[in-house]
Parts: C-alpha cells; sequence; structure tokens
C-alpha cells in the first residue's frame, strides 16, 4: 500500500496487502477530514515552537525566518496548537468559510 | 517406491506431513484433536523429523502462531477440527487475506450444542468463506495424497493461500485404512522446498498485515478473491502432475455411473462410498443412480459439477451441517442450486440434511432419498432432514 491509497487499483496491491516500503505513511494524506483550521498570525508569533511540540500529527515545520508554518496535507484541526500557544496567535477557522 | 501399510489414517496423516518436511507445527492437543498432531510431535520429539512442534494455549494461538511461522518463510502445518476449528476461525481469515501457504487437516465433526465430538460437516461449512483452499477426501489414501497436493498448490507462486483438507471425524481420522506410503524421493521429486515470495527478513522489512481504511478494503477483498478463483488451474494442474508420478489422478469433481444415470447423488467425503453402493444396489433393481462427489470445496467447481450432472432428471443433494432457516436448501444444495440457475435445462433438485452429529447414512437411507426424488417430478421441495424420528 505505497501510494496514496485512494487511488490504487486492486492489482497494484502488494501480495498479502503488505507495505514493502517501510515509512510511506507520510505518503498517506490524514487531513482532509478537519472542520477547523489552525492559521498563524506571523505579526503576534514569537517563534516560541510550542505548537511544533504540541502538534501530534508533525504539521508544523520550520520556514527559513524561523516562524512554524501548517502543511495542511496532514492537520485533523485538533485544535491543541491554538490552545497551547501563549501568546495567542493561532486561530481556528471554520473550513470552507 | 514406497509401500503400502494397514495404517491409521491419523497417523497417515502426520507421516505425509513429515515427507513433506514440514518446518513448524503449531497446535493445541486436546480434544476435538487427532492422532495427527499426536503423531508429528513423537516424530519430532524422537529426532525423526527436524522441525518445531509447538504447544500452544489454544487453537486460536495454534493458528497465530502458524501465521507467524509462515510469514518468517518456514513450511508450517496444523490440524484442528470441530469447536477447535470455532476457535481458530477469527486468525483463519487473517491467514488466507495474508496469502499464508499454512496446510491443514480438519477431521469434521459437528459443533456443539449438544455435545457432539462425531462426525458432520458443521466446522467445514463454518470455514467456507474464510478464503482458504479446500479440499475434501474420501478415504484414508486421498487425505495423504491431498496432504503433499495442498503444500504444492499453496506454495506456488501463482497461488500462495492456504489450504484446508478435510476428512471425515472418526470414519476416516481414527479407521486404519491400506494406505501407499511414498518414500521421501518421491515427494521430494513432487514436491519442491518452500520459496516464500515474500517474507520477514530484517535486511528487507516489509509490515504484514496492515490496517485498510475504507478506500482500499474493497480493492483487498477484489484481490483475494481473484487469487482463490484463479488457484483452480494451480490446483487442477498439480493433481495432474501427482498422477503422473504416483498413479493416481484426482479432479475436483468425482463421478461414479453418472454418464446414463437418471438420478445423481451429490455428496462431499466418506458418505460417498455408500453412495456408490447404495448406487450399485439401485442398479440391480433397475434404476439408473449415479454419484458425483465433490472434492474441492473452494474455489467451487461450478463448471465441473454441472457437466457430469446436466443430463440426469434427478439430484439428490446431501447436506451434513445445518443451515437454520436459511431458505428451502442446506449450504451445498443452495450452492448446487445456484449452478443449475443460470442452465436452461437443468435436473430437479432435492436436498436432503444427513448424518448429523455422527449418525449413521446406510444404503437403505439412500433408497429412500432416490425413491423421493424420483417421485418430485420435478416439482420444488424444501429440504427435508432424512431419518429423523416423530
Amino acid at each position: 500500500m505505497a501510494k496514496e491509497t485512494g487511488i490504487m487499483s486492486w492489482k497494484e496491491l502488494e501480495l498479502g496487502n503488505s507495505i514493502t516500503r517501510p515509512g510511506n505513511a507520510g505518503e498517506l494524506k490524514t487531513g482532509d477530514w478537519r472542520s477547523m483550521r489552525p492559521v498563524t498570525d506571523y505579526e503576534k508569533c514569537t517563534k516560541c515552537g510550542q505548537c511544533y511540540i504540541f502538534c501530534p500529527d508533525m504539521v508544523y515545520k520550520k520556514n527559513a525566518e524561523g516562524y512554524y508554518e501548517q502543511n495542511y496535507y496532514y492537520c485533523k484541526g485538533c485544535g491543541i496548537c491554538a490552545h497551547e500557544c501563549p501568546v495567542s496567535c493561532i486561530a481556528m477557522v471554520q473550513e470552507g468559510d | 517406491m514406497g509401500k503400502r501399510i494397514g495404517v491409521e489414517v491419523s497417523i497417515a496423516a502426520a507421516e505425509a506431513a513429515a515427507l513433506a518436511d514440514v518446518d513448524v507445527i503449531a497446535a493445541y492437543p486436546i480434544t476435538p484433536q487427532t492422532h495427527i498432531v499426536e503423531h508429528l510431535s513423537e516424530l519430532v520429539a524422537d529426532g525423526h523429523l527436524d522441525a518445531e512442534f509447538i504447544p500452544v494455549e489454544s487453537e486460536h494461538s495454534a493458528m497465530s502462531c502458524c501465521i507467524g511461522s509462515s510469514a518468517a518463510g518456514a513450511r508450517t502445518f496444523t490440524a484442528t477440527s470441530s469447536q477447535g476449528y470455532a476457535l481458530m476461525s477469527e486468525i483463519c481469515y487473517i491467514a488466507s487475506s495474508m496469502r499464508l501457504p499454512i496446510v491443514m487437516t480438519v477431521a469434521n465433526r459437528a459443533l456443539s450444542a449438544p455435545i457432539s465430538i462425531w462426525n458432520d460437516h458443521a466446522d467445514m461449512m463454518m470455514s467456507r468463506d474464510t478464503g482458504w483452499i479446500q479440499t475434501v477426501a474420501e478415504n484414508g489414501q486421498e487425505v495423504v495424497d491431498l496432504i503433499f497436493h495442498a503444500f504444492k498448490v499453496g506454495e506456488d507462486h501463482r497461488v500462495l493461500l492456504p489450504v484446508q483438507v478435510n476428512l471425515d471425524g472418526f470414519i476416516l481420522s481414527h479407521m486404519i485404512e491400506p494406505i501407499h506410503m511414498p518414500d521421501k524421493a518421491e515427494v521430494d521429486a513432487y514436491l519442491p522446498p518452500y520459496k516464500p515470495a515474500m517474507r520477514l527478513d530484517p535486511a528487507h522489512p516489509v509490515s504484514m498485515g496492515p490496517v485498510g481504511m475504507p478506500d482500499i478494503y474493497t480493492e483487498a477483498k477484489m484481490a483475494q478473491d481473484q487469487a482463490l478463483r484463479n488457484s483452480k488451474a494451480v490446483i487442477v494442474e498439480a493433481w495432474k502432475e501427482f498422477g503422473d508420478k504416483f498413479g493416481r489422478y484426482y479432479k475436483p469433481v468425482e463421478t461414479y455411473k453418472t454418464e446414463d444415470a437418471e438420478t445423481i447423488i451429490v455428496s462431499m467425503g466418506s458418505i460417498s462410498e455408500t453412495a456408490m453402493t447404495a448406487a450399485d444396489a439401485l442398479r440391480a433393481k433397475g434404476k439408473k443412480v449415479g454419484v458425483a462427489r465433490i472434492r474441492l470445496w473452494r474455489p467451487f467447481p461450478e463448471a465441473e459439477l454441472f457437466e457430469p450432472v446436466k443430463g440426469a432428471k434427478n439430484l439428490v443433494v446431501l447436506d451434513r451441517a445445518m443451515n437454520f432457516s436459511g431458505g428451502d436448501t442446506g449450504i451445498l444444495g443452495g450452492e448446487v442450486k445456484s449452478v443449475l440457475f443460470d442452465q436452461n435445462h437443468h435436473p430437479s433438485l432435492r436436498n436432503f440434511f444427513v448424518g448429523l452429529g455422527g449418525r449413521d447414512i446406510t444404503v437403505q437411507n439412500f433408497e429412500e432419498m432416490v425413491e423421493k426424488a424420483s417421485a418430485n417430478g420435478g416439482k420444488p421441495v424444501p429440504y427435508e432432514i432424512i431419518n429423523v424420528r416423530d
């Protein structure tokens, strides 16, 4: 079950549905069922990295300027980052708005 | 050249697994078991067989253990029966989904309650949808031959599925029969060493048996179904090669005097020997009766079954397990009926439940069933339990 499973034909499955490439879970899109998305106000952000530390799904990544940005491919909208942010610079915004 | 010996069928089955050079046997040695695993444990303990015998704490663990050893690349064997099979069944589905060529003999016995250790096909019918290849033996010789065949087919890289060899509990498993046991060189010439297509190997890491989300489960089942359906060609091919080497030829459906038969008995397992005796007895009275015996239960041999029975007037289909409130047929009855349904011209069908929980089936029972089927006149009649006291 290598690539994004949603597009695989039954003929492409490995024997017994085995995973033959270790670590390929990173390719699995797990961020497509959230109802709220975290949006950072970089004017307020202090680059403390609490969002990065607390995120259970490795959504945050440090960019060149030292700010932490979301990768929505994995984000499920749990809101832990917004809850933990010490300067309240992350807002949970309704998806689709 | 091997030799023909008088031997208990369970002991012969164990010797066959040993001749197949199994690497691992995991089994739970308590009733309902057979001498199959008991004798294998003796062979290992006495140094006659170089294999791991793993006595586990339940049948559930036995099959779990078999999955582990097969995944590691070991030729794996186990045996069970009725209640033991029931406990094991959860893991049997996993073995076939993971495409692990485990071989298991099942000495078919009734499922409790009432508590029964006697022969019928309740466990085999329970295992019907596990996705295993399933063969059904008629006699001791066939049990031995089907075990070699099971490893040959299951391990074939065009197949890679577990195989269940069914033999009637007590009537076969505990009977002493004359059986030709081949020697090791003959078996080796038929059955090459097991070469796994994929195995647990730290040098080449794989994850077996992962979760399947709704977006992949359907595809996984499609692939599994195709594998089982496609295995039939290899099953037949391996029987042909077996016949060429050992002189005993097998096919998915065995027939006896079906060519001119007006009534054909459709059966599975050792009861078919009584059915043939009954067919002869009825022919002596001027009734044209034949027998079609299903040896390959999964994948189901639709065409191979229809071909010999299509010219008959009546079929007598024998079920040896209940199908509680499942329409007007038993399980085998329903499968045979589905084969007939799409045909323009086909025999009428009478379905009987016989031989439940060790009840004997006599030639007189067969005469009664054939009589009832002939009197049917083609009108649909629901199944009937034979020999039940009012």
